[in-house]
């Protein structure tokens, strides 16, 4: 990606992020008020999430790989079981991958 | 030295006086602490994004820029997340909207209760996060004035500390070099897991994350990388179209 387009990623995501915002303010309670776009609307986060635990952890451009970034994630599973805090499940994640990828 | 907020103006004025009492209820003094401890913890996993903003070739200033501008944690790190996975622009910006429009939500339940105008709308608008609202939300029994309290100390609170620990996280990350040899690729996707862990309230929501890794996994070579991510939403619809 060129630098300028990744100005324009900054850019654009910054502006609609605060948009996005914002509308709550201005429209009124009752266009958001039906159920079923409410129950949709909880579960976009979670749904999303997932996917950028699977794009960042196990796919390399469009293939899905096993690599030294499984280690760190099994980790990091472990430590959020363990109830760690997140800056730890996220360090613990890093060393152990580094490791791997290094023992590799 | 006693302290007392008051709210002046957009903002909260700590105001330090020797000598003279300014006397702080207890209601208050538990909503500061409540915010403050939140904004704290919260701000400073914005290491973790300042390091994948680097890592996935954004710059220094461009990964501060983001914890200024966009402030929204999860949509951060999605922007930055796609972009490290190779997928396109309009996927980055795209995954990071739909990402923020719980804060749509976040702000319609704010505004009856800050019944904000003019520029003070605008600041309170771009602190609406899940932390500010969430403190807010539960100081409901302390009155309407500590949700208010709540809302613009934890907004305030996380913006400074997060931005402070996104330009040190950029600044480490920038230092180290490899991603991979420090093991910040790895660190993203235990950022997500991390991000999503405390979401899981049910087995009907676990089901929906795995559901959507399995159908992440599936359409990845399906599709140009970063879209597998945006198409997932198609299961939250799936999942949400009937009541349950």
């Amino acid at each position: 990606m060129s630098t300028t387009t990744m100005w324009i990623v900054l850019g654009a995501t910054s502006a609609l992020c605060f948009v996005i915002k914002l509308l709550g303010y201005l429209i009124p309670e009752r266009w958001l008020a039906n159920a079923r776009l409410q129950r949709i609307n909880a579960l976009i986060p979670i749904s999303l999430l997932s996917a950028l635990v699977i794009a960042e952890g196990f796919v390399q451009k469009t293939h899905v790989v096993i690599d030294h970034r499984l280690a760190g994630l099994g980790v990091a599973l472990v430590a959020l079981l363990a109830k760690a805090p997140f800056p730890v499940v996220v360090v613990a994640a890093a060393a152990t991958s580094a490791l791997v990828y290094h023992l590799h | 030295m006693r302290y007392a907020l008051l709210r002046e103006g957009a903002s909260y004025q700590l105001i330090i006086r020797f000598g003279k009492t300014v006397r702080m209820s207890n209601l208050t003094r538990s909503t500061v602490r409540d915010s403050l401890s939140v904004a704290l913890t919260v701000g400073t996993y914005g290491v973790a994004f300042g390091a994948a903003s680097v890592a996935a070739g954004f710059s220094v200033l461009q990964s501060c820029l983001f914890s200024l501008l966009t402030f929204t944690g999860a949509s951060q790190f999605a922007a930055v997340g796609v972009v490290a996975s190779g997928g396109a622009a309009a996927g980055a910006v795209a995954a990071a909207a739909l990402l923020g429009t719980r804060n749509t939500l976040y702000g319609i339940q704010m505004a009856p209760i800050l019944k904000v105008k003019g520029v003070r709308r605008v600041l309170a608008a771009q602190i609406t996060i899940d932390e500010s609202t969430g403190v807010a939300l539960s100081q409901a029994r302390r009155g309407v004035d500590a949700m208010r309290h709540g809302f613009w100390i934890t907004g305030t609170g996380v913006f400074i500390f997060w931005n402070i620990f996104t330009l040190l996280g950029a600044v480490g990350a920038k230092a180290l070099g490899n991603p991979a040899s420090w093991g910040l690729d790895a660190a993203v996707p235990a950022a997500f897991l991390g991000l999503l862990w405390p979401r899981l309230q049910s087995n009907f929501l676990r089901v929906v994350a795995v559901a959507s890794m399995v159908f992440a996994v599936l359409v990845t070579p399906l599709m140009p990388a970063g879209l597998p991510i945006i198409t997932t939403v198609v299961v939250a619809v799936i999942f949400g179209w009937k009541s349950r």
